[in-house]
């Protein structure tokens, strides 16, 4: 009791716990101590709903095809002049 | 098998012919189309990844340059654009090893605890300064989203190199952290301390700056 006292109160235990549960799998045991400490912080509720939007926009920057990061023709012509050569060596 | 490739840029006729038919089935290359095809798409994946437009270019170009090397041990068992990409990746892994490598290293461990400043030592409680608000908006359509994406970049930017390495590996590719631990150098313990300390500040970043 006295270790699920100690998580139920500890912020920065918890917000550990959310991050590698969205990244990995919690033992059975953290998953319980996250779900008591969730259910009676509700600055960890916050914590926890924007760390989830942080990580899906994360992904949607890495996943995006970015089309307005473009390289300059000039380059782009340079180098595949330059593959061209290479190619003939 | 590239050996015939290669016989046949030596023909211009003939490598024109294959510069029609560049799409592929028995997955062949024809780099006399790679800048093409491939240039813009590994500049933006780079620049996603290293938010540096000088260096990103010279990894495109890098990338290129190397696959012509190799250009005999390309196999055709994956497309020419997966088999590029492996080879952009690994020097994308490159960068982030010499950035986070020996000083900056041991410099971005340490001063996780030194920066541990969001709870209170004694009991773990958030630091009242320190309390997660709501943002001010959420990113719900396409436009704030690119607003939210411009403030996240800059919020990573504040941070040690290792832990956006740290951070950009294990979101970008979803790699395993056994991978990442290792080309990295750092242990498991760290590394998930790295990515508590990497959302904590993140978070508070956005709080902050995207108004």
């Amino acid at each position: 009791m006295n270790d699920l006292n100690k998580i139920i109160y500890n912020c920065r235990k918890a917000t550990f716990l959310i991050e590698k549960k969205q990244l990995s799998r919690l033992t059975v045991r953290e998953q319980l101590e996250l779900r008591v400490h969730i259910a009676g912080c509700s600055i960890c509720r916050t914590f926890q709903r924007q760390s989830i939007l942080i990580n899906g926009q994360v992904r949607n920057i890495f996943q995006s095809r970015m089309p307005d990061s473009t390289l300059p023709e000039a380059f782009k012509k340079d180098l595949q002049e330059r593959i061209n050569k290479e190619l003939e060596k | 098998m590239t050996g015939l490739h290669l016989a046949q840029t030596d023909n211009p006729a003939m490598q024109k012919e294959e510069g029609k038919t560049t799409t592929e089935k028995r997955n062949t290359t024809a780099p006399n189309q790679w800048v093409e095809q491939y240039a813009d798409y590994f500049y933006a994946y780079t620049i996603a990844r290293i938010n540096d437009e000088e260096l990103a270019r010279d990894l495109v170009q890098e990338t290129f340059l190397a696959g012509l090397e190799r250009l005999d041990r390309f196999e055709g068992k994956s497309t020419e654009r997966t088999w590029l990409t492996a080879i952009l990746r690994n020097k994308i892994v490159d960068v982030y090893r010499q950035r986070s490598s020996g000083l900056n290293n041991d410099n971005a461990i340490s001063n996780i605890d030194e920066q541990d400043d969001f709870f209170n030592a004694d009991d773990g409680h958030w630091k009242e300064t320190h309390y997660p608000k709501e943002f001010a908006r959420t990113p719900d359509d396409q436009l704030l989203a690119k607003e939210f994406h411009i403030v996240l970049r800059r919020c990573m930017n504040k941070l040690p190199s290792l832990w956006i390495a740290v951070f950009t590996m294990k979101h970008m590719d979803e790699l395993a952290t056994e991978n990442i631990c290792k080309e990295l150098k750092v242990t498991a313990a760290n590394f998930w301390v790295i990515v508590h300390r990497t959302k904590l500040n993140l978070r508070a970043c956005l709080q902050k700056n995207w108004t």
